[in-house]
């Protein structure tokens, strides 16, 4: 049961959420309370009017995160909860760069930078130029590498989404929390539903 | 301000007679009512006076106790809903009379107590102004309620009520916080009718039983040859003690409890095997490491029951019944969980197991037992030296009350002998703060206590310590005219600590020599009778006169001094290794 330090590796999490003043701060508290470092926090509303879908990274082991998720959904405002690690999601940042006009269009070769690094070119102006790509960190860090000898000016990058691929039906079963008595995929823990087998003497 | 859409309670049809406006104050004092609240444990204060103006009204149906600081307030409701099974009210001012709740809150949300507290806040326009008496409650609290809420439109107040008495009384239990602005209060709305609520779509507080999980239990109960259950506090949470104590008979499995789960079994029920943990009995601890198959009821595995964890029953196949999925191997990883409700999981179990007997197996429990006696508590509860120990004053309160009195404990070493030694017939009748250990708990739970069961004596044990911590509770039994026997056992130190200053630090006994006053001049001077005795021919006819004296007493015993609790599991043990002295 206790892992060794180096089982720890990047688990995404996902939660359904009501909208609710305050939930962001019960959530937090659970990681901050165990000492564990939030890497990335993405809170936006969810297909459903009204619930919120939370996308949270943290670099820890599978026990560690299991039983955060566990308190997660504990939680009075909380519907659903799932982790998954890395080979288990799509996910995507999203990273804007702004540069100055001048050196840009003098200097590099802007068509095969875009081309290179599935970049868009959201704003041009007189004085700056903003950039903007969509990818894994590696990929957004890239271009910041390539943007640096042209005078970058400001550079932000989003919170990580993710889509769990593994999703069999997950809409419908969202939809199953407006019923007053949902099914049982839904009631179930999955947390302990996940326990295949189960005993032996 | 416009009204929170997901409290607003269903629009009242246009047939339906045209509610005349009540202001969110009245409002709140009729859903209390509705919920058949009866007693209001607070302090009033200026964010919270209009809840007290509207209460003037409402004296015929709901007792407020007016206590003497807002922790002996919080500390009374959670006696309160200990003793009777029902939710504690609690109400409190913003700022300073809010923050007074916390430490109360920390324990009811550590020992499952439903709690409803609400707090007075300043006007909303002040609110984050740093206002006179402004503090952010609701940040404060966040760690340790169940669920909290602020309520700044009077419109979202019935709504708001009605969810936070289903969130503190389903499910696992807990303290919940209402903070309600002065305008809350204050504002006139349409108030049709009080609505109870009984679903909240986020919150699943009934699990889905799964019967294979109970069937595989079953299986493994069966099979075993050393089973042991430990129950907890979730047995009478669940308000499971008549299921409990079917599949203990029926299985004939030896049962131990935690301080928490004391008296769902009577003391002397013939499986009912003691105490577990640190300073628990000597045959539950030590079997916990020979069991081959351990059955875990409504109980944490807190790490004052388990000791060392990787020195705790590594032999054993574990069977976890709870109702709260994170306590699943949180701490103990479970063979077979079995997620629910215990009062829907134990009947279902029993069915499935087979009536057994496990003489041998009782029989070392029986033997430990002896050992015990005779290492710790024949000396314990029949002295031979001439100074009082707290364990024969617990063994002579039992002779008298027979079991059927409420004993409420403070934190220390008076509290683990109470707990060991003390007599229970019934379940509700020990009251403690377990999972905080609170000192200062027991003489305000006690005051609840009887609130919640006037029928019963309730008796407060409490040590010299925790007594100076809330005793000006005494004013509150002064003003009510409360029945509370409350027994001192006055050791003239913080004697939990320095007996592990004496064990673990070469006695060096750092602040631990506290000074008392003469508590019967401070019991009298609240007009409560008292008495002290130290010799043991004194004993005895003072616990008679404790209990018999019509209205509260307080009695101090003096005991011996230096006095270390034994058996006790060192901290950094295994349970296995549990020291007789």
């Amino acid at each position: 049961m206790t892992q060794q330090p180096n089982d720890r590796q990047e688990y995404n999490i996902t939660a359904y959420t009501e909208n609710q003043v305050g939930l962001l701060n019960r959530i937090a508290i659970i990681f901050s309370r165990r000492k564990i470092n939030v890497e990335s926090l993405n809170t936006s509303p969810s297909e459903i009017e009204g619930i919120h879908r939370f996308n949270m990274v943290v670099v820890e082991t599978e026990d560690v995160v299991r039983k955060i998720a566990r308190q997660m959904e504990k939680q009075v405002e909380v519907l659903k909860v799932y982790f998954n690690p890395n080979e288990e999601v799509i996910w995507q940042e999203m990273a804007l760069y702004k540069v100055p006009t001048d050196i840009i269009a003098e200097r590099a070769v802007v068509e095969r930078l875009l081309r290179e690094h599935g970049a868009r070119v959201v704003v041009i102006r007189k004085d700056y130029t903003v950039f903007e790509t969509t990818g894994h960190r590696e990929e957004t860090d890239k271009l910041l590498a390539v943007l640096h000898p042209y005078g970058l000016i400001e550079f932000v990058r989003s919170a990580r989404i993710a889509i769990i691929k593994d999703s069999q039906g997950f809409h419908h079963k969202l939809r199953e929390f407006e019923r007053r008595e949902p099914g049982a995929e839904v009631s179930e823990n999955e947390f302990l539903g996940r326990r295949d087998k189960v005993f032996s003497m | 301000m416009f009204p929170n859409p997901q409290l607003q309670s269903a629009p009242a049809s246009a047939e339906a007679p045209a509610a005349s406006p009540v202001s969110g104050a009245v409002a709140l004092l009729q859903g209390l009512v509705a919920e058949g609240v009866d007693t209001i444990f607070g302090y009033p204060g200026g964010a919270i006076i209009p809840i007290y103006d509207a209460l003037y009204d409402f004296q015929e149906q709901l007792n407020h106790v007016l206590v003497r600081h807002e922790q002996g307030g919080i500390h009374a409701a959670q006696g309160y809903a200990r003793a009777s099974g029902r939710v504690g009210v609690v109400f409190a001012t913003s700022g300073p009379g809010a923050t007074n709740l916390v430490t109360g809150l920390a324990d009811a949300q550590i020992d499952s107590t439903p709690l409803v507290c609400i707090t007075g806040q300043v006007f909303a326009h002040l609110l984050g102004t740093d206002a006179f008496q402004e503090t952010d409650i609701l940040n404060i609290t966040t760690p340790v309620t169940k669920w909290n809420h602020q309520i700044t439109d009077a419109r979202d107040l019935p709504a708001a009520l009605a969810k936070a008495f289903y969130i503190a009384r389903s499910g696992r239990p807990g303290p919940v916080l209402l903070d309600i602005t002065k305008n809350a209060q204050l504002q006139l709305f349409e108030h049709a009718a009080y609505v109870p609520c009984t679903y909240i779509r986020s919150y699943r507080p009934r699990p889905v039983v799964r019967p294979e999980y109970v069937q595989q239990a079953a299986e493994l109960i069966n099979r075993a040859e050393r089973p042991l259950i430990l129950w907890g506090q979730g047995v009478l949470l669940g308000r499971a003690e008549a299921e409990f104590r079917a599949l203990v008979e029926k299985s004939g499995i030896p049962a131990a409890w935690t301080i928490l789960g004391a008296g769902a079994l009577p003391t002397d029920h013939p499986l009912n095997v003691g105490m577990l943990g640190m300073h628990g009995n000597y045959g539950p601890n030590v079997l916990t490491n020979e069991c081959d198959v351990l059955i875990a009821i409504g109980m944490r595995f807190d790490d004052r029951v388990t000791g060392r964890l990787d020195k705790y029953a590594r032999q054993a196949q574990v069977i976890h019944l709870d109702i709260d999925p994170t306590e699943i191997d949180k701490n103990v990883t479970a063979t077979v969980p079995v997620w629910g409700d215990c009062k829907e999981t134990l009947p279902l179990l029993t069915q499935l197991v087979a009536a057994r007997q496990h003489p041998e197996w009782r029989q070392r429990f029986r033997d430990h037992d002896a050992e015990e006696v005779a290492a710790v508590i024949q000396d314990e509860l029949f002295p031979t030296q001439d100074e009082l120990t707290m364990g024969e004053v617990i063994h002579q309160l039992n002779q008298l009350t027979q079991g059927e009195a409420i004993i409420v404990t403070d934190v220390g070493q008076h509290q683990m002998v109470a707990c060991r030694y003390a007599r229970l017939n019934h379940p509700r009748l020990s009251i403690t703060s377990g999972g905080l250990g609170t000192m200062g708990f027991a003489l305000p739970a006690a005051i609840g206590a009887k609130y919640g069961a006037p029928a019963r004596t309730v008796v407060a044990v409490i040590g010299d310590g925790g007594i100076q911590m809330t005793i000006q509770e005494l004013g509150t039994i002064m003003q009510t005219g409360i029945q509370v026997k409350i027994l001192l056992l006055n050791n003239q130190f913080l004697g939990m600590v320095r007996q592990w200053q004496e064990l673990f630090h070469e006695r060096r006994y750092s602040c631990v020599d506290i000074a008392s006053p003469d508590y019967v001049t401070v019991a009298n001077g609240y007009g409560i009778a008292a008495r002290r005795v130290e010799h043991r021919p004194d004993l005895q006819p003072a616990l008679r006169q404790l209990l018999a004296h019509p209205g509260s007493f307080l009695l101090e015993v003096r005991v011996t001094r230096e006095n270390n609790i034994f058996p006790m599991v060192p901290q950094g043990c295994g349970v296995g290794e549990i020291r007789l002295k």
